[in-house]
């Protein structure tokens, strides 16, 4: 029934706070509310398992690395492309694109829309052309 | 992570007068939320140990203590006596936190959630950072497993921020992690 566990060397995103839309190492569990929480651009800290999403990513590490060994266990397990390759990765990397576009970029979003549904509209005439013929 | 109990190293000594040029000078650690809390309390545990009050004393130092590692996961053990409907109790509780004031946080709350007891009816007797071996609750050694393992069982549906609360949602959150 589970298949994302807390466990040292979970991956998780956390999804509210200061820190929000980071990926983070779960680096040692404090007690069944929090879990001391490690990245490679941020100080180790605590963090509630409420603003924390689990993800399938684990890498391998033991309780509490020093930060040089959770970077190189982090390039070893290579978590930045599973990340950005991972269906959830690129929902949220579209996401972000999306957010951050200004008029001119959502006027040639509109004219590259209205080129593809042209095309699609072209293909399906055909298709239709041939059925009843 | 800001924590509402500070812990203070408070020092201080009676006045001097003419028949004790040198009066002993006493030194505490207290807990306390600010330093003007946090000398009024130490005059008041002198009080009970030795013969001497706040008019005629003097605080010769009052600076605030800092964790050394917040980085590292600690098991604090933490002594207290508490003032109950019926008299007075002494009690040890156990903690894993990562600083002894976010332990004596968790204290503070404990305390008037599982027993009733407010702030003031409180005196912490003393603390100390326990070892994974001399553990002695159930509740904390059960956090000592290197290999430790749990899934989370809800997941907490919600909005990234406060601003984007709404009252009314159009469908029922999934709840599975």
């Amino acid at each position: 029934p589970f298949k994302r566990y807390v466990e040292i060397g979970r991956i998780a995103l956390v999804n509210y706070g200061k820190d929000y839309g980071k990926l983070v190492v779960i680096v040692d569990v404090i007690d069944q509310n929090r879990a001391l929480v490690d990245a490679p651009d941020m100080v180790r800290g605590q963090m509630n398992f409420k603003r924390l999403t689990l993800t399938d990513i684990k890498i391998d590490i033991k309780r509490v690395p020093n930060k040089k060994t959770l970077i190189a266990a982090m390039e070893a397990a290579d978590v930045k492309n599973k990340w950005e390759n991972s269906s959830w990765g690129r929902k949220l990397i579209v996401q972000k694109k999306r957010a951050s576009l200004n008029d001119f970029d959502r006027f040639k979003i509109m004219l590259a829309k209205i080129k593809k549904a042209g095309v699609v509209r072209q293909e399906l005439a055909k298709l239709k052309k041939e059925a009843t013929a | 992570m800001s924590y509402k109990y500070h812990q203070f190293q408070v020092v201080g000594r009676g006045l001097p007068t003419e028949s004790d040029e040198n009066p002993k000078i006493y030194r505490m650690k207290l807990w306390a939320t600010n330093e003007v809390r946090a000398k009024s309390k130490f005059w008041y545990y002198l009080r009970k140990l030795k013969k001497v009050k706040k008019s005629n004393g003097q605080m010769l130092a009052i600076n605030e203590i800092f964790e050394k590692n917040p980085t590292t996961i600690k098991n604090y053990g933490i002594w207290l006596r508490y003032q109950s409907r019926t008299g007075y109790h002494n009690m040890y509780k156990e903690y894993r936190d990562t600083t002894l004031n976010g332990a004596v946080e968790q204290m503070y709350t404990e305390m008037a959630s599982r027993h009733r007891v407010r702030h003031h009816c409180i005196q912490v007797i003393k603390t100390a950072t326990i070892p994974a071996k001399l553990c002695k609750r159930e509740s904390t050694k059960q956090f000592h497993n290197s290999k430790i393992k749990f899934p989370l069982v809800f997941k907490k549906v919600r909005p990234p921020t406060r601003k984007l609360k709404t009252t009314y949602k159009a469908s029922r959150p999934n709840l599975f992690v």
